[in-house]
């Protein structure tokens, strides 16, 4: 069993809602960094989370940035701290549509630059601040206030986006494996360049299933294989335990999608995508964990 | 010392002088010359700062605020579009109260594509709560860099200075530079709410009605105390280095009775015209307004006026005159000269004047009016 810290980074007096995963995903990632350490937070669930001026629930310097800024915000960061010969850590914390969508021209140009630091995409797969309309990350057949018909188009791939800039480390997390994610954290950090790490966050008022779920959501988000847990180390593929013996025996998808209420009334068509696509997903990271491809 | 610049190198040199820790850069035409010779300067170790090449405007002015917040002294350069594309975080500089300085290079907007000189694109930028100051010469420009920054960090102002030069007219004309040794003019600066590591707080959190009201009247307060700073190093920039400047620059104007107001390049285009009007036996003299944020205030009663702007706010009027016709109670003939680099020459600004309709306004070239 890995160590956790008792250090406490978030207070107990934020605004999210009743079993929120972002909150859940950013205290571990807080314990996994220390005190040394400034989020750059664009417009995302988090501008709220942290409490309302002068007050503040977090226990770190919290930089809060225009929407599509956080990239470009941090990169200045960084090098400002380095020039100054502080080893802070500079870590973004944003949601999907602040990375996949508004922010993704700022986060490709710090990537390119191999700025130092760890650009943390926590993804409930819609705009979740604004009340749940659709985002790249928003896959086929889920519904949104902008899907009101389910989503046509397939979820955004952005681990390869990403991976196409070749970072020095990049993987995914689940916020259902705090203990994953604490260790991928701790690697992220003690590596140079820039490091990525695209954390799944099942959200109960986005995704209309109960707040005590998170966790469940969560396990079979990975567990169904539509969730995969990775990582890309200077480019180096490992699928990650729970995902590996998930790979082999999958749960039913249908379990998954019948749990939520987003995906209330999805066609057949829209099931066979998302499987086909996890599919194929599996089937690439396999290969390159084995390096065939 | 003594030699021979561009506006743009001109700037760039003032930049190496206070010596920034970040510089973001991304190139726009007229503009570009100045990222380039900064990095030049910063690849041949000729200045030691963090440069970092940005993919977009938007992009470069985050890094500097995600540079300035942990105290640094931060520097970009852009133009028009530029400036257009990293608009909302030109608000966020300033509401953050970030001393960021920054070369705007004034070109018109498109469409059509027009890389020439126009104010339009700084003065779109006028209700951010950046300062603005507009510069007419090499020597100038590289002057008024340097006081930008001491201005921006000075504890009463906290705010961003945007360093505003005519494109092409005078980014990329050679003129004589006088290079100063700086000493301690622009001296190491402390800010108040850098990031704290050891007393973690929150920036930009959410903010209510009541405090966005408090921390805007602030800046306001800034801005007003500003004018006494700018006053005070100009007056130590003239004692240190023997150029003298003001918030508006007079020329002939204590006994003129009619006054020809413009900024930029056309502003010193205008002393050419007075001497030749005054050779024509009309008492005529200039002003060039400097600083455009804070606004000066000026005493302008009993003369008559002839505005010039390179610049217009459509279903308004020339931004220029009609901000004196706010703060100055004048009536003055606004002539809308000069956009998208519209050639204007000292005979023209002369006509200006001979044709002069007090209260009316004329497009030059268009009207048939002069």
């Amino acid at each position: 069993m890995t160590e956790i810290p008792k250090e406490e980074y978030i207070l107990k007096c934020t605004s999210a809602c009743a079993g929120c995963p972002s909150s859940l995903i950013l205290r571990y990632v807080l314990k996994a960094a220390g005190p040394d350490t400034v989020l750059v937070v664009p417009a995302c669930c988090t501008s709220v989370i942290q409490g309302i001026y002068p007050n503040t629930a977090m226990n770190v310097p919290v930089y809060n940035v225009a929407f599509a800024a956080a990239a470009a915000c941090a990169s200045g960061m960084s090098e400002a701290f380095s020039k100054a010969g502080k080893k802070t850590n500079v870590i973004v914390y944003a949601g999907d549509g602040g990375t996949v969508d508004i922010g993704i021209q700022a986060l490709s140009g710090a990537f390119e630059r191999e700025t130092d630091f760890l650009y943390i995409c926590y993804d409930n797969e819609a705009y979740g601040n604004t009340g749940m309309q659709r985002s790249g990350s928003t896959p086929i057949g889920a519904r949104t206030t902008t899907t009101p018909g389910g989503k046509i188009h397939a979820k955004k791939d952005i681990d390869a986006i990403v991976a196409a800039h070749h970072p020095t480390y990049l993987a995914t997390a689940c916020a259902a494996y705090p203990q994953d994610l604490f260790k991928k954290v701790q690697k992220a950090l003690s590596l140079p360049g820039s490091k990525f790490l695209h954390v799944l966050a099942p959200c109960p008022p986005g995704w209309r299933f109960s707040s005590e779920k998170t966790v469940a959501m969560g396990k079979l988000a990975v567990r169904s294989g539509i969730w995969i847990l990775f990582e890309r180390e200077y480019g180096k593929v490992t699928i990650n335990g729970p995902s590996k013996a998930a790979l082999v025996k999958p749960a039913p998808l249908e379990e998954y999608l019948a749990g939520q209420g987003r995906f209330k009334g999805i066609d057949q068509n829209a099931i066979d995508a998302l499987k086909s696509q996890a599919a194929a997903r599996a089937l690439h990271l396999q290969r390159e964990a084995e390096g065939i491809c | 010392m003594l030699t021979v610049a561009t506006g743009n190198k001109a700037v760039a040199a003032a930049v190496k002088a206070v010596r920034p820790d970040v510089i973001a850069a991304y190139p726009i035409t007229p503009q570009t010359e100045i990222v380039e010779q900064i990095a030049e300067y910063v690849t041949a170790g000729e200045m030691d700062s963090r440069y970092i090449p940005v993919e977009s405007e938007h992009s470069a002015m985050a890094a500097c605020v995600g540079a300035s917040i942990t105290g640094a002294r931060t520097f970009t350069a852009t133009s028009s579009h530029g400036l257009a594309y990293m608009h909302e975080m030109v608000n966020w500089a300033a509401g953050a109260r970030l001393p960021i300085v920054m070369a705007n290079v004034n070109r018109a907007m498109g469409p059509g594509w027009n890389v020439w000189a126009e104010h339009t694109d700084a003065f779109q930028e006028r209700d951010t709560g950046w300062l603005q100051v507009y510069v007419s010469t090499v020597q100038e420009a590289y002057d008024t860099t340097l006081m930008a920054f001491r201005i921006a960090e000075h504890q009463d102002v906290i705010l961003p200075v945007m360093v505003n030069l005519d494109g092409f007219l005078l980014s990329h004309s050679m003129q004589s530079l006088e290079t100063v040794t700086l000493g301690d003019f622009v001296p190491p600066f402390h800010l108040p709410h850098a990031i704290d590591i050891a007393n973690p707080a929150g920036y930009g959190t959410l903010t209510g009605p009541d405090q966005h009201f408090k921390f805007r009247w602030e800046i306001e307060q800034s801005m007003r105390k500003s004018v006494a700073v700018i006053r005070e190093t100009e007056q130590d920039f003239a004692g240190r280095f023997g150029r003298n400047y003001g918030v508006a620059e007079e020329y002939r104007y204590e006994d003129a009775d009619v006054v020809v107001i413009a900024m930029g390049t056309l502003g010193k285009e205008a002393e050419v015209a007075v001497d030749i009007l005054r050779d024509e036996g009309v008492r005529a003299g200039s002003l060039r307004v400097r600083w455009f944020r804070p606004f000066p205030d000026l005493d302008l009663s009993g003369r008559e006026l002839v505005v010039i702007d390179r610049d217009y706010s459509f279903g308004f009027g020339g931004v220029l005159a009609h901000s004196l016709v706010a703060k100055s109670r004048v009536e003055p003939y606004s002539v809308i000269a000069g956009l998208g680099g519209q050639e204007v020459t000292y005979d023209d600004i002369a006509g200006f004047v001979r044709d002069r309709k007090p209260g009316q306004e004329s497009w030059f070239g268009v009207n048939g009016n002069v």
